[in-house]
């Protein structure tokens, strides 16, 4: 019989061996996955991992796609840490592109260099207002923040389609449900030639810089870690448990808008139907991928970023279908999760000595 | 009369909007009530639809179809037990890996079986009964699954509250360490409980998929296994205000579609936010009096157990 026995204090070597436990578990159940459909699965595991790296536009690509992810992970991983659950950043994401692209078209033809950061702002703003409105009803009035802010997802959404099919949609565009495309000045500087990587990342790497300071040098970011470790201590020592949530979501909130206006002017340089395939869900795995720690989060974010790279890589070499990278992050955060037990528990053989 | 009709189809159609829901939430109730939150019921009631709808078209039997639709969501609620019981994890992140994986796993499954015609659950017309006017109709003229969603809350109140099983099971999620020191097995009764779960949420897919729609596609639950999780708190853990609930929000979904067909100038797409924000709207006014949420909720909802630590 195998059973758990509590550590006395957490084990650091786990800390780090669990993501890498979790990554070869999610690489063997790859290979049962792939032998059971009837494909090679060294071949399809090349596809998936390696071949997306082997040029300098599919790198581009790869820290393309980690941008939107780290920027929402690294704004949930504030809340996570102190027991806020922000399950919306999916949302916020697609209200940070309504409102930051809405400055776009707003000041279409009349634009200058001040375009981009006012977009940016505004992008921001608006995904910490939507993200705000989960914390409010929280505070206010008690109702479940993993419910309202999830509801608030398929709201945003329904109100980008109706933007985009109705007073949005572009005068010239033969009736598509899309908006116009942004002018120059609306659209992120290109970094690399050859490829579409953009200022975006930068910027995700910066505020992941910001957050770490906040969460590790300043008060508040403290009061935010007690909340999650011990509610009671922060009870105790009158930390205000409403202000953990209403920072949590305004910063988590304000970092998913960033990543949807990023995304609207950096890959898509214009508003469509959906603008994410899904960043803001995704960017849950990241957080607890990485272990809720920034640098963590950045590695998963390019860890992540490169399943969405393989999943097309596979549909395009091998015709399997896309859905392949959502069965394999779902299988990742399962190992994740199950790997930590390893971090609070022994596992031991035989059974428990029984007292006489 | 054609207004007597207009209200007929409606209610009908209520009903029918409703019943995903009242499966899905009569389930995720029982799970919680052992003090256990599963948020994958998405991931459950969507791999319950595509496999549901796969064995139908394969077999040709909805009726086979709806069995591996509860034996998928009961499968998939095992991977969440294992983890939350024997693995001790984070529940809510487990939670909502199993609905990530389940998004993920039916869209992968069903990719050949988009938009592949079958012939979905004929209404069974109980004789006599049916034909009366009006109350035939909206009472009597359903398919099985209708009539066994009613037939579950009454049996899950009947369990909770009047039978030996029920009290055990609620104990468990009031008090896990009371429980376990009157020796009741609590993660077996945990798990038994997912199970259930499991299998309610698969066959409110099937509901999805082989009756309202009928047909498969791409997260095709819209959101409704976490209306159903709403509909929990919304009924303040009490098996037949879920039934009021899940009519509740069938009723806004069959309106919001009326609205439309009877021409009002309004976006389709501001009027899908509506069951939405009535479920925003709902949880707001329940939870509201946090006393009343702290006297209803089971104690020990949420929490892991483990014994001796």
């Amino acid at each position: 019989m195998l059973r758990l026995e509590p550590r006395q204090t957490t084990s650091v070597q786990m800390q780090y061996a669990t993501p890498v436990i979790a990554g070869v578990l999610t690489i063997v159940a790859g290979i049962i996955l792939f032998s059971s459909l009837g494909v090679d699965p060294i071949e399809a595991l090349y596809t998936f991992f390696v071949k997306p790296l082997t040029s300098v536009y599919g790198l581009g690509e790869w820290a393309l796609k980690a941008t939107p992810l780290l920027l929402c992970a690294i704004g949930l991983s504030v809340g996570f840490r102190g027991n806020v659950w922000n399950i919306g950043a999916e949302g916020q994401l697609t209200i940070g592109a309504v409102c930051g692209g809405g400055i776009a078209l707003a000041f279409y033809g009349d634009e200058g260099p001040w375009l981009l950061p006012l977009m940016l702002l505004c992008g921001g703003l608006g995904g910490m207002l939507y993200g705000a409105i989960p914390a409010f009803l929280k505070n206010r009035f008690n109702a479940n923040e993993i419910l309202t802010s999830l509801m608030l997802v398929y709201v945003s959404i329904q109100i980008l389609g109706y933007l985009v099919h109705g007073p949005w949609r572009d005068p010239d565009g033969y009736n598509f449900p899309e908006s116009r495309l942004f002018d120059d000045y609306g659209l992120m500087p290109v970094l690399l030639a050859g490829t579409r990587l953009h200022l975006g990342v930068i910027i995700a790497l910066v505020l992941t810089g910001v957050i770490w300071v906040f969460m590790s040098r300043s008060f508040q970011g403290y009061k935010v870690t007690v909340a999650g470790q011990a509610p009671a201590a922060a009870a105790y020592a009158g930390y205000s448990r409403k202000r953990v949530v209403l920072i949590s979501f305004l910063i988590s909130g304000f970092m998913a808008g960033l990543a949807g206006i990023t995304e609207v002017s950096g890959a898509i340089g214009q508003l469509v139907p959906v603008v994410s395939p899904g960043y803001g869900f995704a960017a849950i795995i990241v957080a607890f991928l990485g272990r809720l720690h920034p640098v963590g989060i950045v590695f998963a974010a390019f860890l992540i970023s490169l399943m969405y790279l393989g999943g097309e890589a596979l549909q395009i070499n091998m015709k399997l279908p896309l859905a392949v990278t959502g069965v394999f992050q779902g299988m990742l955060l399962f190992f994740v999760l199950g790997s930590e037990v390893l971090v609070r528990y022994r596992i031991k053989i035989g059974t428990q000595a029984r007292e006489a | 009369m054609d207004g007597m009709d207009t209200a007929l189809a409606i209610l009908v159609g209520t009903v029918r909007a409703g019943t995903p829901l009242v499966f899905a939430a009569i389930g995720e109730l029982i799970v919680e009530k052992s003090g256990v939150l599963n948020l994958g019921v998405e991931g459950m009631m969507l791999v319950g639809a595509v496999s549901g709808f796969i064995a139908t078209v394969l077999t040709g039997s909805p009726y086979i179809g709806i069995l591996v639709a509860i034996g998928a969501g009961v499968l998939l609620s095992l991977v969440f037990g294992c983890l939350t019981q024997l693995l001790l994890t984070n529940q809510v992140a487990t939670g909502l890996a199993l609905t990530i994986f389940g998004v993920g796993l039916s869209a992968f499954i069903g990719l050949d079986y988009v938009g592949t015609p079958i012939t979905g659950l004929r209404p069974i017309a109980i004789p006599v009964l049916s034909s009366i006017p009006i109350i035939g109709p909206l009472l009597f003229n359903h398919d099985l699954l209708i009539y066994m969603s009613v037939g579950m809350v009454a049996l899950v109140t009947w369990f909770l509250y009047r039978s030996r099983g029920g009290l055990i099971l609620r104990a468990v999620g009031e008090s896990h360490d009371a429980a376990h020191a009157l020796g009741y097995s609590v993660v077996k009764i945990r798990f038994l409980s997912i199970m259930f779960g499991g299998g309610m949420a698969g066959l409110a897919g099937a509901y999805l998929s082989l009756v309202y729609t009928p047909q498969w596609a791409e997260n095709m639950t819209a959101g409704r296994g976490w209306i159903a999780l709403a509909l929990v708190v919304f009924a303040t853990w009490r098996p037949a205000r879920v039934l009021i609930g899940a009519y509740l929000f069938g009723g806004i979904t069959i309106l919001s579609l009326h609205v439309q067909a009877h021409g009002f100038d309004v976006s389709s797409h501001l009027v899908a936010t509506l069951p939405y924000i009535a479920t925003i709207v709902v949880l707001v006014l329940i939870s509201r009096d946090a006393t009343k949420i702290r006297l209803n909720a089971p104690a020990s909802l949420g929490r892991p157990f483990h014994p001796g630590a």
